[in-house]
């Protein structure tokens, strides 16, 4: 690299070579909860596109769907409409006060255990301790001069890299069109460019940002970190060193000469060992701290084996911070769960995922939409009489085939028919037969007789005769020409 | 926002390390803090990327065009291949319709669909001058969303009238009404006695028994004594409602001294088989659509509803 920086002189004091981390294994009750969030978030990410569901004959039978193509978007029992959209808005909005709670409790938890850059990240470091060895044989092996043995190990380390990207990026595709089938199309060639562009690309981004990126993403690319500062407070969990504890520092020997005048940390660097992004956690609250909290459990071992209290490095809010300085005992963490704050929070998120809920059991699958047709506004029939035509849309969001009654109310002799109808048969009832899942449009011709409002609002009814009962109506207008005839 | 002096450049921010570029605002102030190497090689990819772009699309202009760019593409030559994939796709619908009957695209639905759809973007570019973007037609000439037709409202009778026109003097099987000009035959009096006589049929005047005995003798042979007009002819109904010249005894005094003499253009000289078809699928589609007669003399007779 030292030659492509002198060819294109960059100006080393203004651009700064990335510093390479090699955390260090450890072991714990935040490193044993990290392995449990990992295997969670990555079997619901691989596994959920391939879970089955019976829609019956009419709907694909993947639990998870987005149909794009379709416009349908399926989970479990739910189905949504692109006029339905709101339900995937509000999901979102929840995600987002989600975070707001998460991150006024607890900072960023999000970070530290469950976005996915700090998974794959992690994932990845494990693999670099599987082919390179722990922390020293990692440095060790960076240091070391381009050999067999190097060439060899980095390569089937990437190879892996490679091979959990592409994963990753095939695992994507499987949410947008039936997983099965669409497995078989990628390798016999038959799917769709979009398909092979998308896990071409996460592939690549997974490579680069879990394989090489990692810390930098989340310290120059990443914005919430950026807007976590802006909803974090002082009484907001944050991994803190309890620095009047621990300085100054000395050796356990040292503070055995000279007790009282030497901390409690033995400045062993254990926390700057196992740090994922490389910071030393002793600098106090920065934007590279994740909170993943393994400099806690590194800490709490070294403090076990030397007898010491645990606890040097903590999860402790500000607040907490500026009682024990002054000497006072830090409130339970309980409290900083359950405040002002956060409960507002939690109610908001809660009304909104009731709310929904609540719209959801109440939603009719049939839906009715009518409009006027406005050009022209009625038509004079030799008879004397004025039709009007309308353009009705009927949803039928049921996954079976549907028979529709649509029914004219509220106009007085009128009578309606469709375009396969004729108005020599028609009556006020028109009957269209709707196909699963889908939008019939019926073109409905209504006449009515001359004498009456040149504007009559009136309804049309769409009643179900098979599936669930609950329809829907429409209201609209009759027009006239102003002066009768 | 004071500039400090930049002596101060040499301070050293304790905590992180890093020089302070001196700059401060309301007693926040500015790092040094180096942009990470892999940033800036972003930033040379990006004007590799650029150059790349440059070298293979249209890019710096010259005075009449532009440089071609190695791809040769163009975004008249996009419309094209897009137009050209439309056509493809457009085919099949293209092929069925040019070979299935006009009076049996009714029974297929999905074609019939189709050809509603194409229908009305032809109509916007053919018909609309005459007869309007709705269909609605004005005085001399007729709205096609009604029920009242001059020459037949089936599928296939608009066929032939859209294909073969109305009074196409080149054309021998274009549809041609001949009601003569009465001014000189009928004196004044006479034709307001007439008028009359026809107004009476839709209840707007008295029936007089001299506008009777006229009507007999002079229209009756097209309009049919009760006036319910005969299609063969393209006579009119006059007993109904609609007055394609106006139902006022002015204009239809008009109409008795002078006739009309309609005119429409025929489009199988201009128009492909396929979009006429659309055409009269379209206009059958607005309403007044007739179901195709059982036999072809209960057209005439078959009375408007």
């Amino acid at each position: 690299m030292a030659n492509l920086d002198e060819l294109l002189g960059v100006d080393k004091a203004l651009y700064e070579k990335r510093k390479g981390v090699y955390p260090k294994a450890v072991d714990g009750f935040f490193r044993r909860s990290k392995w449990a969030i990992m295997a969670v978030a990555l079997l619901i990410y691989y596994v959920t596109p391939w879970l089955r569901w019976d829609r019956g004959q009419f709907a694909p039978n993947q639990a998870v769907l987005i149909d794009l193509a379709n416009r349908r978007f399926y989970m479990f029992d739910i189905e949504i409409w692109p006029h339905e959209f709101y339900y995937v808005a509000g999901m979102l909005v929840m995600a987002g006060i989600g975070l707001f709670l998460v991150t006024s409790a607890v900072g960023r938890a999000w970070c530290g255990y469950a976005c996915p850059q700090t998974v794959w990240t992690d994932l990845f470091q494990h693999i670099d301790r599987f082919f390179d060895g722990d922390r020293n044989a990692q440095t060790k092996l960076q240091n070391a001069p381009w050999g067999p043995q190097k060439i060899f190990k980095r390569l089937s380390k990437w190879s892996v890299y490679l091979f959990i990207a592409f994963w990753t990026g095939g695992a994507w595709i499987m949410y947008f069109a039936d997983a099965p089938t669409l497995t078989v199309d990628f390798w016999t060639g038959h799917a769709g460019a979009v398909a092979y562009a998308t896990v071409g690309i996460l592939t690549a981004t997974t490579f680069i940002f879990g394989g090489f990126m990692r810390e930098q993403v989340c310290v120059y690319m990443c914005p919430w970190p950026r807007i976590q500062t802006a909803m974090m407070d002082e009484k907001s969990l944050i991994v803190t060193y309890r620095d009047w504890r621990g300085e100054p520092r000395g050796s356990v020997k040292k503070a055995e000469a000279q007790p009282g005048s030497i901390g409690d940390c033995i400045d062993c660097n254990q926390c700057v060992a196992v740090c994922p992004t490389g910071i030393d956690i002793r600098e106090g609250p920065q934007i590279g701290c994740i909170t993943c909290a393994l400099c806690i459990d590194a800490c709490d071992s070294v403090m076990n084996q030397i007898g010491r209290p645990r606890g040097l490095i903590d999860y402790l809010t500000l607040d907490d911070v500026a009682i024990e300085k002054a000497g006072g005992t830090a409130h339970p963490a309980l409290n900083t769960l359950f405040r002002t704050r956060t409960l507002v929070y939690f109610g908001i998120w809660c009304a909104i995922g009731i709310a929904m809920l609540f719209t959801l059991g109440q939603r009719t699958r049939l839906d009715l939409t009518v409009q006027h047709d406005r050009n022209p506004l009625y038509v004079q029939l030799s008879d004397g009489s004025i039709r009007n035509n309308y353009t009705v849309k009927v949803r039928n969001m049921e996954t079976r085939p549907r028979e529709v009654e649509l029914v004219v109310k509220g106009l007085p002799g009128a009578v309606a028919w469709s375009s396969t109808g004729s108005r020599e048969t028609a009556k006020q009832r028109v009957k269209v037969t709707v196909a699963p899942d889908s939008v019939q449009k019926v073109r409905l011709f209504v006449a009515a007789p001359a004498n009456g409002d040149a504007r009559t609002d009136f309804e049309i009814e769409a009643i179900a005769l098979t599936g669930n009962e609950k329809g829907d109506s429409d209201s609209v207008r009759f027009e006239r020409p102003e002066t009768g005839q | 926002m004071a500039k400090k002096p930049t002596d101060s450049n040499q301070r050293i921010d304790q905590p992180t390390g890093t020089p302070f570029v001196g700059h401060e605002w309301d007693g926040i102030e500015e790092l040094d803090t180096p942009m990470p190497r892999w940033w800036l090689y972003t930033l040379y990819l990006t004007i590799i990327w650029a150059l790349a772009y440059v070298i293979m699309y249209p890019a710096w202009p010259l005075l009449n065009s532009a440089t071609e760019g190695m791809l040769g593409w163009t975004s008249r030559g996009q419309l094209a291949a897009e137009m050209k994939a439309a056509d493809v796709k457009r085919a099949p619908l293209i092929n069925s319709l040019a070979a299935i009957p006009v009076e049996q695209l009714l029974a297929d639905q999905k074609l019939y669909q189709g050809a509603v759809a194409g229908g009305a973007a032809a109509f916007k570019v053919h018909c609309v001058q005459c007869h309007g973007s709705g269909a609605m037609g004005s005085a001399g000439y007729p709205n096609l969303n009604d029920d009242d037709w001059l020459w037949g409202g089936d599928m296939a009778s608009i066929h032939y009238t859209l294909t073969h026109g109305i009074r196409n003097p080149d054309h021998p099987e274009t549809r041609v009404s001949a009601m003569p000009a009465f001014d000189g035959i009928l004196s004044p009096v006479e034709i307001s006695q007439v008028v009359a006589h026809v107004q009476s049929f839709s209840g707007k005047a008295k029936p007089n028994a001299k506008g009777k005995e006229l009507f007999a003798t002079n229209c009756a042979s097209c309009h049919g004594m009760e006036g319910k007009g005969l299609r063969e002819f393209g006579a009119p109904n006059l007993s109904d409602n609609i007055w394609l010249y106006g139902g006022d005894t002015a204009s239809i005094t008009q109409t008795v001294l002078n006739s009309r003499q309609g005119v429409m253009p025929r489009w199988n000289d201009k128009l492909d088989p396929a979009t006429i078809k659309m055409l009269a699928a379209y206009v059958h589609s607005l309403g007044g659509g007739e179901a195709t007669p059982a036999a072809p003399t209960t057209k005439a007779t078959n009375g408007q509803p």
